[in-house]
């Protein structure tokens, strides 16, 4: 543990020293949980806060990596260095993942770029738990640009918008009509929209009714422009480029980004506290097992949950006092 | 509390344009609980090296067809060693004649299959043979 841990202090080492591995490796400590992450996030902490985090999220099939691919690519050729997190979903039933945005991604690989694929592992709001840390990670590493690609999401994984710094809604017209970006959670998370494949049958159609729908939402924030693209011909990828340096800008003399990163850590916070206690609780103190045989008594599930619930809270005030 | 999860990367390079068998084995090994990275067609010994290294992996398999393996698999291995990747278990498939698979184990590869090995025989093999430390 600590800095007594000697792993930590190569690691940290080959960190700082821009070897590649080593960042791999960092990002690996932060997935499996490894003991000294806690350490090296410590370690790196005030290296972040340089990079921009853009996330890029929607639908299956709508063109993410394609578009990230082509945003990358014109990063790049801008003379920035850019760190791409994919996440692809984990299986519920044996824990494996095929993860395949590298497939898409063949122009952008290269000098420059540092792709790495995540499998969700079980996290159900389109990112993985690691997410967080393997962004800070990144951004201690020093590029200019993160993009955060999601899973293929619905309509209510909206982690991404809690995580990025400005969040891309990346639909095509198989998504939906204009009811569909009136309903709540990932239409609400969008900083910009794109409709993708442009170029097809009904997608202007989609673009007007987005328009649309967003005239009627209250005025104050910022309202998000609709662009139109065709990823896989590197058509809007330019101007999509163009909308995100925009509102970052915005975002920055607005001080909205200000907010938005303290709203960030905070709901990080949250998310590290719930879930550390839930494993200590429920799988290492033994919630579980008396959780299954209050069921197997016939009590009903929420009237189980409360009352272990209600259990934990009355022991931690009894050691209290 | 460390939950390692063993990661491969499924590799095709050169010029063949045939991934039906690279597909197979990476869904089996996903199905094993394994967390697999396909790289897509048509890639260098280099992008294959790069990405093996950004993605952290236990395992590089690479599929080929071709029939230049004793040209990139060797390349493969060379520079994985040249960036320190010395634990990543490297295995090998397509069609390869019997005294090409000899050369390429004594190379360095541990393990080259053939037409007619199972994805069972695969995933056992990897589980098996994977540096528990790294």
């Amino acid at each position: 543990m600590g800095p007594a841990d000697p792993a930590l202090a190569e690691l940290l080492a080959r960190f700082r020293a821009g070897g590649v591995g080593a960042l791999a490796r960092a990002i690996s400590w932060a997935e499996d949980g490894h003991p000294s992450v806690a350490a090296l996030l410590e370690a790196l902490h005030g290296e972040t806060g340089n990079a921009w985090r853009t996330g890029i999220t929607g639908p299956p099939g709508a063109g993410k990596s394609t578009l990230v691919d082509g945003l990358a690519r014109h990063w790049v050729a801008d003379g920035r260095c850019l760190g791409l997190l994919a996440v692809d979903p984990s299986s519920p039933f044996t824990g494996g993942a095929l993860l395949g945005d590298r497939v898409r991604m063949d122009r952008s690989t290269g000098e420059g770029v540092f792709v790495r694929s995540m499998a969700s592992r079980g996290s159900l709001g389109g990112l993985s738990l690691a997410t967080g840390a393997a962004a800070d990670l990144m951004d201690a590493f020093g590029f200019d640009e993160l993009l955060l690609e999601t899973v293929g999401v619905g309509q209510a994984e909206i982690d991404v918008a809690a995580a990025a710094d400005t969040t891309v809604v990346v639909l095509t017209p198989a998504s939906g009509d204009g009811i569909q970006a009136m309903k709540a959670g990932l239409m609400e998370a969008a900083d910009l929209f794109v409709v993708n494949k442009a170029d097809t049958a009904g997608a202007e159609r989609l673009a007007n009714e987005l328009e649309m729908t967003l005239e009627l939402r209250p005025s104050g924030a910022p309202r998000p422009p609709v662009l139109r693209c065709v990823a896989r011909d590197d058509q809007g990828v330019a101007e999509l480029a163009a909308a995100i340096e925009a509102r970052r800008e915005d975002d920055r003399a607005s001080g909205r980004l200000d907010r938005r990163r303290q709203a960030r850590d905070l709901a990080r916070v949250r998310r590290v506290f719930s879930e550390s206690l839930r494993a200590r609780l429920w799988d290492g103190d033994g919630l579980q097992d008396r959780a299954r045989e209050a069921l197997a008594a016939g009590e009903r599930p929420d009237s189980v949950a409360l009352k272990l619930a209600a259990r934990v809270l009355q022991r931690l005030q009894e050691r209290a006092s | 509390m460390t939950q390692r999860k063993i990661r491969v990367l499924v590799g095709k390079p050169g010029l063949d344009g045939h991934d039906r068998g690279a597909k197979v084995v990476a869904a089996a090994l996903r199905d094993r609980g394994m967390e697999v990275i396909y790289t897509g067609l048509h890639r260098t010994p280099e992008q294959i090296v790069d990405a093996a290294e950004q993605e952290d992996v236990d395992v590089v398999g690479l599929s080929i067809l071709s029939g230049s393996h004793m040209e990139l698999l060797p390349r493969v291995l060379r520079l994985l060693r040249q960036r320190g990747m010395q634990r990543v278990l490297l295995v090998g498939g397509g069609i390869i004649p019997d005294e090409d698979a000899a050369a390429l184990r004594d190379d360095g590869f541990a393990r080259i299959f053939g037409p007619g090995a199972t994805t069972a025989e695969i995933a056992d093999f990897i589980e098996q043979n994977i540096p528990l430390e790294r």
